[in-house]
């Protein structure tokens, strides 16, 4: 359903959405600060939300800061997307037990507690709905994903403040929130714009006896949202790039990139949308039984592409290539847009910097996309 | 509810399976032949030649095998495997009774229904023909139906070569033709030696009336490509197996991608012309 507009809430009464997403046992995860950034915690209280704390990103660094503002939601990206919520960083699918000369094999059913998520970014919804498409929408449907997935209930808040490293509205996925939210917020200095994006979301509002919102507050939020999308200085080259970027896997550029880049897998690991993973088994030391273990893998890795006694990419430039070519190109393909909705935590969470929007506009140079 | 999923969907949960036969086909090359551990499950078991199953051992892991039966006969699954890797080397000891476990069929298989009334020409490089052995014996076993066979298949060593009585055999046969190529050769060794993209200039198939299927390295297969397409050889009649790293075989892990591609899913059998742009480029 297309967003209707419910009502605007005060910030002093924040506690009641917590209260009212927390209803029927359901677990609610909210921006939180720990480790000195800003992740999703289970929380039950307003005050633990993050008041008055922006956040500094540029390549290479994210940083903290205390601006003395009554928002709780004055960041932009913390490191972690919804993908964790979703697609477990280390899940047990099966289990293998050998008794009397015989093999049996029994699923591992998936934890999926009701969730509501407050805080959610208009870029990762986004993601999200490009994790349903391979997990989900495909020929085999992914049972511990969908169960998690559809225990989701998502409260989005508009971006009002991108980090320096935000380029979401060069992909079109933000900064406001169009669609895949059971609700969306738009922090004002006195409290929350609520639209309606579900049934869900539609049930939540009514219990939260709305105030009327009045045209300035509107207006309000249509100048937060222009600012936001144009204070946003990076930029992809283009929505699909995947010609420009299979018409130059030659290009000196990857050289000098791999000659800057790590290898580490950072980038997949915070990217909302990198679905690669990698199985393993684990024996019980008696031997009957043994678990079949799936966890996060990193195109980065070498192992990622090793056959026996063959690395179909040795080298740290087709590693690379293959994590950007894919990225940006061979998505469209795969699921008929990019793969990268603009969050820029690639290039915060960088070691050494490495901005995906330089490269790619650097690589596709001289092609027409 | 998960778990209820995960037990009606047959990609996420390998089935029990027995060793009804093991052969040794070489120093480090055998073939598993099983069934099913279900009488159910093994009677309705369906596959096209081509295609390939996720072997488990247990405690172990599993790996991607393709497999060599006939999918009429509705005998045994067979699958011959290269001991290399801590999967294969442990199914290498696997004996009769062993169990073991089957996730599949995946993947796409050969052209056979295309291929049916044309030549047949069938290249295969590197160490044993494994994903071609199928379509051998499905051609073999209904001659008629297709029009020349020639096999082209090229080692690196003469003593590499596994099923040299089968070449024999395959030889004899009316329409048949087999060219074999070694870069390497000992003394005795009465074929090509050389490359085997050079034994193509001797294959007598027509060319528009041909379907090719290739197995093997792809430096060879892309050079066998280049040559046949010269050659007067439509790209779309050019067949050939890829194989990369595979973890779950349902387009999910992301290791097989080739381009857009998975292999596990859009493959492991492509037309030429799908794969044709990335073939050669190192690194995909």
């Amino acid at each position: 359903m297309p967003p209707i507009d419910a009502g605007f809430l005060p910030r002093e009464r924040l506690q009641a959405l917590l209260d009212a997403l927390a209803a029927g046992g359901r677990r609610v995860l909210a921006p939180v600060v720990r480790d000195g950034a800003i992740v999703f915690g289970e929380v039950t209280r307003a005050d633990e939300l993050p008041r008055g704390v922006d956040d500094e990103q540029a390549p290479g660094a994210y940083r903290l800061h205390d601006n003395g503002s009554a928002r709780v939601f004055d960041w932009s990206t913390g490191p972690q997307a919804l993908k964790p919520l979703v697609f477990a960083p280390r899940e047990t699918l099966w289990r293998a037990e050998r008794r009397d000369g015989g093999l049996s094999f029994a699923p591992v059913a998936a934890q999926a507690p009701a969730t509501a998520v407050l805080g959610v970014r208009a870029c990762d919804l986004a993601a999200l709905a490009l994790s349903d498409a391979h997990f989900i929408d495909g020929p085999a449907r992914d049972p511990g994903y969908a169960a998690r997935r559809e225990a989701l209930l998502l409260v989005a808040v508009n971006c009002a403040r991108p980090a320096a490293t935000c380029f979401c509205a060069s992909t079109g996925d933000g900064p406001h929130a169009r669609a895949g939210f059971d609700l969306a917020l738009t922090e004002l200095d006195d409290g929350y714009l609520v639209a309606v994006g579900s049934e869900a979301g539609h049930a939540l509002a009514a219990a939260l006896a709305l105030e009327p919102a009045g045209a300035a507050r509107g207006d309000a939020r249509e100048e937060q949202a222009r600012t936001a999308a144009a204070t946003q200085r990076r930029a992809l080259p283009g929505r699909d790039l995947e010609k420009a970027l299979f018409e130059n896997l030659e290009h000196p550029r990857w050289d000098e990139v791999a000659a800057r880049c790590l290898s580490c897998g950072n980038c997949t690991s915070v990217c909302p949308t990198c679905f690669c993973h990698a199985t393993t088994d684990v024996a019980a030391l008696g031997g009957a039984t043994s678990e079949h273990v799936r966890e996060w893998d990193s195109c980065f890795t070498q192992r990622h592409c090793a056959m026996h006694g063959y690395k179909v990419r040795p080298h740290i430039r087709q590693r690379y290539r293959q994590w950007l070519t894919h990225k940006l190109g061979s998505w469209h393909a795969q699921y008929g847009r990019s793969g990268c909705t603009g969050c820029g935590r690639c290039i915060a969470w960088c070691p050494t910097g490495i901005d995906i929007t330089e490269e790619a506009t650097a690589i596709c140079a001289g092609s027409a996309s | 509810m998960s778990s209820a999923a995960r037990e009606q969907d047959p990609a996420w949960l390998p089935q029990p399976a027995r060793v009804v036969e093991r052969l040794e086909e070489s120093r480090d090359i055998f073939t598993l032949r099983i069934e099913l551990t279900d009488p159910g499950a093994h009677a309705a078991y369906d596959f096209a030649p081509g295609q390939f199953n996720m072997l488990y051992l247990h405690g172990v892991g599993e790996v991607a095998i393709s497999i060599v039966s006939d999918p009429e006969e509705g005998g045994t699954i067979d699958h011959t495997i290269r001991a290399i890797g801590r999967v294969t080397k442990g199914l290498a000891r696997l004996a009769p009774g062993d169990v073991l476990g089957l996730r599949g069929p995946y993947g796409r298989g050969w052209p056979l229904q295309r291929a049916r009334g044309r030549d047949v020409l069938l290249i295969t490089g590197g160490l044993g023909c494994a994903p071609l052995v199928s379509v051998i014996n499905y051609v073999v076993k209904r001659r008629l139906q297709f029009g020349r066979l020639c096999i082209v298949q090229g080692v690196k060593h003469s003593a590499d070569l596994i099923w040299r009585e089968r070449y024999e055999r395959w030889a004899a046969l009316p329409d048949t033709r087999v060219l074999l190529a070694a870069d390497q050769a000992v003394s005795g060794w009465r074929w090509h030696v050389g490359l085997v993209t050079e034994l193509l200039q001797d294959v007598d198939v027509d060319p528009q009336n041909c379907t090719v299927m290739m197995c093997g390295p792809e430096a060879m297969m892309d050079a066998a490509a280049r040559t046949l397409t010269s050659r007067g050889y439509p790209e779309a009649a050019l067949y050939l197996s890829m194989e990369r790293n595979m973890h779950c075989a349902v387009r999910h892990c992301g290791h097989c991608q080739f381009g857009g591609d998975f292999v596990c899913a859009d493959g492991p059998i492509f037309a030429y012309p799908r794969v044709k742009p990335l073939l050669h480029v190192r690194g995909y």
